[in-house]
């Protein structure tokens, strides 16, 4: 009787149900070994410094004077992000209403190609192109004028060199783009087309038919697809400590778009290797590496939880 | 039947608007099926063409970017070549052959890895593998026994040592680390002191043409422009020796910066690697940074000439480098003592070079501590140290660095005879 059951259990169909359940499950273990790698090494850390790590400014990592703070590396990632998502909305918006839109489908093949092209250059050739290329467009068409007509203004103070915040925020909006402009073509795609036929059946123009009916239906998906590129530009590390200048403790707070700075990730890729292992500086570095990771996480859940709800609509009712 | 052929010709009707709809859909998906790919070809073939243009473009572009790029990838992909020979030489062995691992300090290894090569030759059945992941990681993984040897710049601190006890610190080579500059008109030989250096780093002096700095170079124009700090953002050995001179030089670096693989730069960008702040400091008009000294001389950049304890203004060269290590190492400890007080720096002497280090290959007293270790291995890692302080000496000058001195290599020969294996000593 028992030998029955075995057979039946080992039967190929359960067995290929068990085979996908152990890949599957593989992405949880992996996802929760992370966490508690990361906060068991990180954990020194913040028992020494508590809550001030989070507040702190100070990044002395020379023996005897240890005294770690992630503010300026926080505060570092978020406004290079900001400035990248500023840049990049808009542009990716209009890109995705002229391809789910306007454009013919002549057209609309080759340019998505393109774009999602755009998305599969690797970031270090961002960063080089960042170094040798467009560090130097930056500082002659931006911020020479920049620093020349508003230099009275504290957030565009400093020497024009080009490795700063505000190219490190201009190299990511430029990698974003291709994320924020595919994800939101296809959150309005999935718009119904009753949207836009209601819209034009009240007298809309094209314009008023796309703000009216497409826009304000799919506002969350787009705001999620947005915040999907938020999440891939915090995360992003070659390219930004090529050109963000890498700059460290106080020195690294970003008060103007002048300034170098310092990311989360930029910061552990540079101090990592050579973190001598018995003191406190690895620990700080991972202390780093799971607030980015906190903030990675909750930033693409939030994204998808918005993406979500507007393509959910299309699947069920309309 | 007229109503039958009605409903018969509306049907053969509809049948042929079917017909033709259908056709003509077929016509448009053949159409859009042939088209789609000659696009994506289209675009394919536009990017390249691009890329040709760019190319070509290059080719006419000011010869002053040109060289920079040039030079940095060719010393990126000379040392590429050399381990990819040595690879494909030590496959063509008959012999059981054996390979010893080695990682650490990225300065010694364009040496090394020639070592390992011209080794091979002698002794075709002996690998060497030496990855640079640099010093801390050196330090990690000969802590964690997971190399036969490791390689740092800087010596173990106390902490380090009672992690990995006896462990023989065997010098290897002496780097001297330069202060490299970008004044346009303006070649090698400006004259610093240690100060100004480091009143300079902590954003002190902030304009080239300070007083501080005119006052020693009076027969010089120097630009009323800001001065552009150019440091390392990654940890390394040679930021190590820097903040080590500017703390002995200065008490206020001292005080307020310190010394070490990493610290808080006060002032300045951080580039990662010898060859970034060697990029940007000559890509970009004063600027101000820090390099060994191989890398200045390769790059061709400009360095200051700096005043050593005896007052005079020494220019870097391999030879005002071997200067200060004889003059400084009369008494250097054994291979298994404390090797942390250890410093060439502001060695004393008219001819000596003030920045100036020793790399070091740690390996264990008792080598049979490490779990991949057998008596073969250990005979084999041991003759391989003897011949990289001896023989191996020779092909530094070559590479820009400075042959072991005297004192050092005879500290070297009492260490390496002092290794044993289960107790027993494998040089004889």
């Amino acid at each position: 009787m028992r030998t029955f059951k075995v057979k039946r259990f080992l039967h190929g169909d359960n067995l290929f149900k068990l085979l996908t359940a152990v890949f599957a499950s593989g992405v949880i273990i992996t996802l929760s070994l992370i966490v508690y790698n990361l906060v068991f090494e990180s954990y020194p850390v913040f028992d020494r410094f508590g809550f001030g790590f989070f507040t702190g400014v100070s990044w002395n990592p020379v023996a005897g004077r240890e005294l770690f703070g992630a503010f300026p590396y926080i505060l570092g990632t978020l406004v290079t992000s900001i400035i990248a998502l500023a840049i990049a909305v808009p542009i990716s918006l209009g890109i995705a209403i002229f391809l789910s839109e306007m454009s013919p489908s002549a057209i609309r093949v080759p340019l998505s190609f393109l774009i999602e092209l755009l998305a599969a250059v690797p970031s270090v050739i961002y960063g080089l192109w960042g170094l040798f290329v467009f560090r130097f467009w930056v500082v002659d068409f931006v911020e020479k004028p920049l620093s020349t007509y508003l230099g009275f203004i504290p957030v565009f103070q400093g020497t024009p060199f080009g490795l700063d915040v505000l190219t490190a925020g201009l190299i990511l909006a430029i990698m974003i783009i291709p994320t924020i402009s595919s994800v939101s073509r296809e959150v309005l795609i999935a718009v119904p087309n009753s949207q836009r036929e209601a819209a034009y059946s009240i007298g809309a123009t094209r314009w008023e038919s796309i703000r009216i009916g497409v826009l304000s239906y799919a506002r969350s998906g787009l705001v999620g697809a947005a915040i999907l590129g938020l999440g891939r530009s915090i995360g992003e590390t070659m390219a930004v400590t090529m050109v963000i200048g890498n700059a460290i403790g106080s020195a690294a707070i970003p008060t103007s778009l002048l300034k170098p700075s310092q990311t989360m990730a930029s910061l552990i890729a540079n101090e990592f290797n050579e973190a001598d292992p018995t003191s406190l500086h690895p620990s700080a570095l991972i202390g780093v590496a799971l607030i980015l990771f906190i903030f990675a996480l909750a930033i693409n859940i939030f994204a998808r939880f918005l993406v979500w709800r507007v393509v959910r609509v299309r699947g069920g009712s309309v | 039947m007229p109503y039958i052929s009605l409903v018969l010709s509306i049907y053969n009707i509809n049948k042929m608007v079917f017909m033709m709809k259908k056709m003509k859909t077929r016509k448009n998906r053949s159409n859009a099926a042939i088209s789609r790919p000659i696009l994506i070809v289209g675009i394919v073939v536009i990017i390249v063409f691009t890329g040709f243009l760019a190319l070509t473009y290059q080719g006419t572009q000011t010869p002053e970017t040109k060289t920079s790029t040039v030079s940095t990838t060719s010393t990126v992909s000379s040392t590429v070549l050399s381990t990819v020979t040595t690879t494909v030489t030590s496959s063509t062995i008959q012999q059981q052959s054996l390979t010893l691992n080695g990682a650490g300090a990225t300065f010694p290894y364009p040496l090394l890895s020639t070592m390992a090569f011209e080794y091979n030759k002698i002794q075709p059945n002996i690998k060497l593998n030496y990855q640079s992941i640099g010093s801390g990681g050196g330090i990690k993984q000969h802590t964690a026994m997971t190399v036969d040897f490791g390689a740092s710049d800087a010596p173990l601190t106390k902490t380090q040592a009672d992690a990995a006890q006896n462990t023989l610190h065997i010098p290897v080579t002496i780097g001297s680390v330069v202060f490299a500059y970008n004044l346009p008109g303006i070649q090698k030989g400006l004259k610093v002191t240690g100060p100004v250096i480091a009143d300079i780093f902590l954003g002190k002096i902030t304009k080239w043409n300070d007083p501080a700095i005119k006052n020693l170079n009076p027969e010089i124009q120097l630009p009323e422009k800001d001065i552009l700090v150019v440091h390392r953002s990654d940890g390394s050995g040679t930021t190590f020796v820097w903040t080590s001179y500017l703390s002995i030089i200065s008490s206020e670096w001292n005080t307020k910066v310190g010394s070490g693989t990493s610290v808080q730069w006060p002032i300045g960008l951080g580039s990662a690697g010898n060859e970034g702040v060697a990029g940007l400091t000559r890509g970009t008009a004063y600027t101000a940074g820090y390099v060994e000294l191989a890398y200045a001389i390769q790059n061709t950049m400009s360095y200051a000439y700096i005043q050593n304890i005896a007052g005079q203004f020494i220019e870097p060269t391999l030879d005002s480098t071997k200067a200060a290590a004889e003059a400084a190492s009369i008494s250097l400890p054994l291979g298994n003592q404390s090797w942390t007080s250890v410093s060439l720096l502001n060695a004393p002497g008219a001819t000596s070079y003030p920045i100036a280090s020793f790399s070091y290959l740690l390996v264990y007293k008792e080598i049979s501590i490490l779990p991949s270790m057998d008596k073969t291995r250990a005979k084999a890692l041991v003759d391989f140290l003897w011949w990289a302080v001896h023989d191996g000496q020779n092909l530094a000058p070559n590479l820009q660095y400075v042959p072991l001195h005297k004192s050092a290599v005879a500290v070297d020969e009492a260490s390496i005879n002092s290794i044993t294996f289960k107790g027993e000593p494998l040089k004889n």
